[in-house]
């Protein structure tokens, strides 16, 4: 089936685009593997859908270029570029049948294969049995692949992703992701996929850009992102954090810092801590924390304020003696649950933490997290 | 009483639709008839003359030939014309886009002896003859206000998406439009159309005022005729219309819910 030369990285390079009154892409430089399952994750607004549009060619950039291998595209038309898309309202052709919607690309290049290639495709996605069927018959799910099915056929050299997903059921989404990750692993393109849900650009891409407000606030693989957040947006947006203001103490070891949380010293990787600051949010994710003295040499005291049960896991609230409250997620791995009101220890390891600059708004992204996601 | 009460709606309705129908069964009823004198106005006898006969009133058949040929023309130059300003209202923000969206109601507005006879005073001043060719200008002016306005309710409800999914995929703009948008804005088209044909095949009085001697459509002969005496060939040629016209309806009727079937 793999009958296009490899084309090589997508790149792009200070990609802009102002609108009348305000500029969605801010200079946006960023390479992108050939053949990677790439994410662009962000809340809404923040430019995903501009900067897809724009490496598809149904968007001008107002300034800026854009280079697929050694090729610049940056000035040809939309249906010049060897690039396809999946619209979030997968845009099916309605007066076609699926075949028909699925061969409308190789149409347009002559390919004598056309039809041999549909039915190839529709059977990876497993709808070779409504072929003949219209778009309207078939259900979400169904009209999801059908566009997926359309977009790949052509074997683009990147294919673009808009929150394909979205319209869909919790179930059927978690369903479709690994459909997603399966194909894009079979036939090896480069996929960027555009969500706004942390856990599906998690769970999906190799690696993630976190936009914010037309910017990329961080780019790394997704284990490297959650245990090294670099921003407090970051750390937010992506899973939950707990953010408690610290100042470094001087000296330390070449591998350890102490930095001094009220009254209290905590440990933490030196390699953690960003150069040349010394007033830092002190961060932990909650399943890091243990209840108890169990969890390492870092200690803080306070009292259990909420406790809620979700079967894999219990999450606590605990109050700290300076009023702020720390989320300890436990596993229900059979240690004995505290009790509201209880006064506990909440320890960590020192290597489970991390310092932002503390300049920075602790509440930055968390307000944009979707629950349902 | 009570299966009465149940069907009230049901005979409303058919009293409203013989209300309407009437006029049409009369005419059917007279196209058999074989008049006493010059009117047909009376039920004389059953006679089947003017069906295996309908050219036999001097001139009927040349009339009916002009209007269908004025129709079919001026129909399909304002369906092109009328389809082609719809998208451009529709797809494109340009300067004089909203004067045109107004302008283009005028013709539907203005009542039909003011403008015929406007136009008459036009193709004076411009020294176009009266005739054939004043009248299939003026049919094709009036005509186009109304493709627009049906070509245009259908442009407004096409999602742009799909024309940016079609050029995705890697269809040219002329492709696009070929294979993507025409098909879809078509339903509205051939209504645009169908209503062309029939307000220009109907037309008398922005015709009377721009016709020739040499040029006389239907309606004008039976408008003339209506004096004389009404040859019962109108009633024949009058049956079939009606005939058509509902063979035209049923047939789009038949098609929207079978595309609507599929859509459920
Ligand atoms: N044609 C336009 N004219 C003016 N502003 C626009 C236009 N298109 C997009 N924007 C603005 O650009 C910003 C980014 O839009 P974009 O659609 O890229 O966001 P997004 O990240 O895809 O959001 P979502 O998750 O809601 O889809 C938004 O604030 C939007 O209002
Ligand atoms: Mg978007």
């Amino acid at each position: 089936m793999m009958d296009r030369q490899e084309k090589g990285d997508l790149s792009l390079v200070a990609l802009t685009k102002s609108f009348a009154t305000f500029t969605a892409v801010h200079p946006l430089d960023l390479t992108i593997p050939q053949g990677s399952f790439f994410a662009l994750l962000g809340p809404s607004g923040c430019g995903k859908t501009t900067t897809l549009r724009m490496i598809a060619g149904l968007e001008e950039p107002s300034g800026g270029r854009i280079h697929i291998g050694d090729a610049d595209i940056t000035g040809t038309k939309a249906h010049q570029r060897n690039v396809n898309t999946v619209f979030q309202s997968y845009a099916l052709f309605p007066h076609m049948t699926v075949l028909d919607n699925v061969m409308f690309g190789l149409r347009r290049r002559g390919d004598k294969q056309a039809r041999a290639k549909a039915d190839d495709i529709l059977e990876l996605v497993q709808l070779g049995q409504v072929a003949g069927k219209k778009p309207t018959q078939l259900s979400g799910g169904m009209q999801q692949r059908v566009a997926l099915a359309r977009a790949l056929v052509n074997r683009p050299d990147v294919l673009l992703l808009d929150e394909p997903l979205g319209a869909l059921d919790l179930k059927l989404r978690r369903q479709m992701q690994m459909e997603l990750k399966r194909i894009q692993q079979e036939v090896g393109l480069t996929f960027i996929h555009v969500t706004h849900d942390q856990e599906e650009a998690m769970t999906m891409a190799d690696s993630i850009a976190v936009m914010n407000t037309g910017r990329i606030e961080q780019l790394g693989d997704p284990a490297t992102l959650y245990e090294q957040p670099r921003s407090t947006f970051v750390a937010n947006f992506l899973g939950q954090s707990n953010l408690v203001r610290a100042r470094v103490n001087p000296g330390g070891t070449d591998h350890i810092v102490t930095v001094r949380v009220h009254d209290t010293d905590l440990e933490m990787a030196r390699e953690h801590l960003p150069e040349g600051v010394d007033d830092v949010w002190l961060g932990v994710r909650p399943e890091k924390l243990r209840l108890g003295e169990a969890g390492g040499p870092n200690h803080l005291r306070g009292i259990v304020r909420d406790v809620s049960f979700s079967g894999v896991a219990t999450q606590y609230s605990v109050e700290m003696p300076w009023g702020q409250e720390l989320i300890v997620v436990q596993q229900n791995d059979g240690t004995a649950r505290a009790a509201l009101g209880e006064t506990v220890s909440v320890s960590w390891a020192a290597h489970h933490g991390f310092a932002l600059d503390a300049s920075q708004d602790a509440e930055a992204g968390a307000e944009l997290v979707d629950d349902h996601g | 009483m009570k299966w009465i009460k149940k069907h009230l709606i049901a005979f409303a309705a058919l009293a409203v639709l013989g209300y309407m129908l009437v006029p049409n069964v009369i005419v059917a009823a007279f196209s058999f008839n074989d008049p006493k004198g010059k009117f047909n106005y009376n039920f004389n006898e059953f006679s089947t003359e003017a069906w295996t006969n309908p050219c036999g009133a001097q001139g009927i058949c040349e009339s009916l030939g002009l209007s269908l040929q004025i129709g079919v023309i001026a129909s399909l130059s304002a369906t092109v014309l009328g389809a082609m300003i719809a998208f451009a209202l529709g797809r494109y923000r340009f300067r004089g886009r909203s004067a045109t969206n107004l302008l283009i109601f005028m013709p539907m507005a203005t009542p039909e002896v003011v403008m015929g006879s406007s136009l008459l005073t036009l193709f004076l001043m411009l020294g176009v003859p009266s005739g054939r060719t004043a009248i299939l200008i003026a049919h094709i002016m009036f005509c186009v206000s109304f493709v627009v306005v049906a070509v245009k309710a259908r442009v407004a409800t096409l999602d742009p998406k799909l024309e940016e999914a079609a050029a995705d995929l890697g269809a040219n703009p002329t492709q696009t439009f070929l294979r993507v948008t025409l098909p879809l804005a078509a339903p509205g088209i051939a209504a645009g159309a169908l209503l062309a044909f029939s307000l220009s095949f109907d037309d008398y009085i922005i015709t009377n005022f721009n016709a020739s001697p040499s040029s006389i459509t239907f309606p004008m002969y039976v408008w003339g005729a209506a004096a004389r005496g009404v040859p019962v060939q109108v009633y024949v040629i009058g049956t079939v219309m009606f005939l058509l016209a509902l063979i035209v309806v049923m047939t789009a009727q038949l098609i929207s819910s079978r595309r609507h079937r599929q859509v459920v």
